[in-house]
């Protein structure tokens, strides 16, 4: 599963990975904004921002062709509107679209890959999102795992008793039928993680260890990507 | 003595009409263990569920000589650890030191002394190895030991296991069994595993259909209810 292999990343020592958490997420903050501010028809800037973000997967130590790859993902949804805009007539704007959806990916890909789950929710914490939002996050990724493997064992129970050499129709119903024993299945260990969490204390809110603390070096960081951006814009 | 647990004719019928506990009487001593055999549906799981209040019947229930009520829950969900069937249910956190964590935080312990009460129980039941890693990429017999070790961070008096050994390899449960045999806690074994009751064991009560259908000796009620199946 690729998120399996992007949770073994983010564990990596690196210089990123031992940047605050808080200092990446604005770093990527003001990377998609001055992307997103960025003129279709300056495209000198869009290869800046990709060798910037080549350096920083290679700072990293993680592998460019498997991150760009996962990146790549974004683009089949970006395409399509590219193609409609295309067909409008406007070429240049359909791919900007389509290299601003690339990179923006690729950015937060790096994030994820370079900052444990803890970390980034942990700094969205601090930015004062939500908590429920984050709590909601947070049990998505946990549980996604169990869950897949409950569907990947109802697809195999399926498949050995012949559900392959069923009609179409069949098979849609049959679809259907695992898709709502999941989410039964789901809502039984949603309340078994509810009564497991209360019985150890739990209050409704998640008390946090205490955070790192921001040091100078973040700082810089911080500092170092915002001119870095800045002068990609402004200069080409 | 106070027995660390007494309860008195409790009831409990869910929210679809099924009647799952009909006049329970049920004592433990401190530090006994007590095995809880039974058919599937027959109650058991129902019953500890009542033990630390995550379901609430009728009758009353007293655990180390203090009565369950709204303004007991915490003190009593201190005093009973309870180890879920499912490690998966149990073990939500993100790492597997934040998990075992997560009890003495709850209890009010400084960031700082819940991580080495963490760290201190991971090494008592052997999985010092694995405090950064995820509960979800961990073998079966790994994640009971993490439940396990999140349950004892909060120092419980009385240890309910529900099903410890379930999809367990013979040497996992071996191994499992000699942990549990260390821990001085009082237990509740909901299981349907006659060799670890007798191992883990000196009495046992049989649940049917939602009454206590005898107890004694643990061979004693294997015995007599046929709980073997060689």
């Amino acid at each position: 599963m690729h998120h399996l292999v992007i949770d073994r990343w983010s564990r990596g020592s690196s210089f990123l990975h031992q940047r605050d958490p808080r200092a990446k997420l604005a770093a990527l903050l003001l990377f998609l904004i001055v992307l997103s501010t960025t003129p279709t028809s300056v495209q000198g800037a869009f290869g800046g921002y990709a060798v910037v973000l080549i350096i920083a997967v290679y700072m990293a130590r993680l592998p460019i062709l498997g991150l760009t790859a996962r990146a790549a993902l974004i683009l089949p949804f970006s395409a399509t509107f590219a193609l409609l805009t295309w067909w409008s007539g406007d070429s240049l704007r359909a791919l900007a679209l389509v290299e601003k959806s690339f990179l923006s990916g690729l950015a937060a890909l790096l994030l994820v890959a370079t900052t444990p789950l803890t970390g980034w929710t942990a700094a969205l914490e601090s930015w004062r999102v939500p908590r429920m939002l984050i709590l909601v996050m947070q049990f998505v990724y946990r549980y996604l795992f169990v869950i897949a493997e409950q569907a990947q064992r109802m697809r195999w129970a399926a498949a050995c008793r012949g559900s392959r050499k069923q009609p179409k129709s069949r098979g849609f119903r049959l679809a259907a039928g695992l898709v709502g024993v999941l989410f039964a299945r789901s809502w039984q260990r949603a309340d078994g993680i509810y009564h497991a969490m209360l019985a150890r204390g739990f209050r409704g809110r998640f008390v946090p260890a205490a955070p790192a603390p921001f040091r100078a070096s973040d700082a810089v960081f911080l500092s170092a990507c915002l001119a870095g951006c800045l002068a990609i814009r402004v200069l080409l | 003595m106070t027995p660390a647990i007494q309860i008195r004719g409790l009831r409990y019928r869910y929210p679809d009409g099924t009647q799952a506990l009909n006049g329970i009487d049920f004592h433990l001593d401190a530090g006994e263990s007590v095995a809880l055999f039974g058919a599937n549906g027959s109650g058991k799981t129902t019953f500890v569920l009542h033990l630390n209040g995550l379901l609430r019947g009728e009758g009353s229930v007293e655990i180390c000589g203090v009565p369950l009520a709204d303004q007991t829950l915490e003190q009593i969900r201190s005093k009973v650890g309870v180890v879920f069937q499912d490690s998966d249910e149990q073990l939500f956190m993100p790492t597997v030191l934040e998990d075992v964590a997560f009890g003495p935080l709850n209890l009010g312990l400084s960031p700082d002394d819940a991580l080495t009460r963490a760290r201190t129980v991971l090494k008592r039941v052997g999985m010092a190895h694995a405090l950064e890693r995820a509960p979800y990429h961990l073998s079966a017999g790994e994640k009971k030991r993490v439940a396990i070790a999140g349950v004892l961070a909060m120092d419980p008096e009385i240890l309910v296991l529900d099903e410890p050994t379930t999809f367990l390899d013979p040497p996992t449960r071996r191994d499992l069994l000699t942990l549990l045999r260390s821990l001085p806690q009082a237990k509740v074994v909901v299981t349907h595993d006659a060799n670890l009751a007798r191992a883990l064991t000196t009495r046992a009560v049989f649940f049917e259909q939602g009454r206590i259908g005898g107890e004694g000796e643990v061979i004693e009620i294997i015995q007599r209810f046929h709980w073997e199946y060689s």
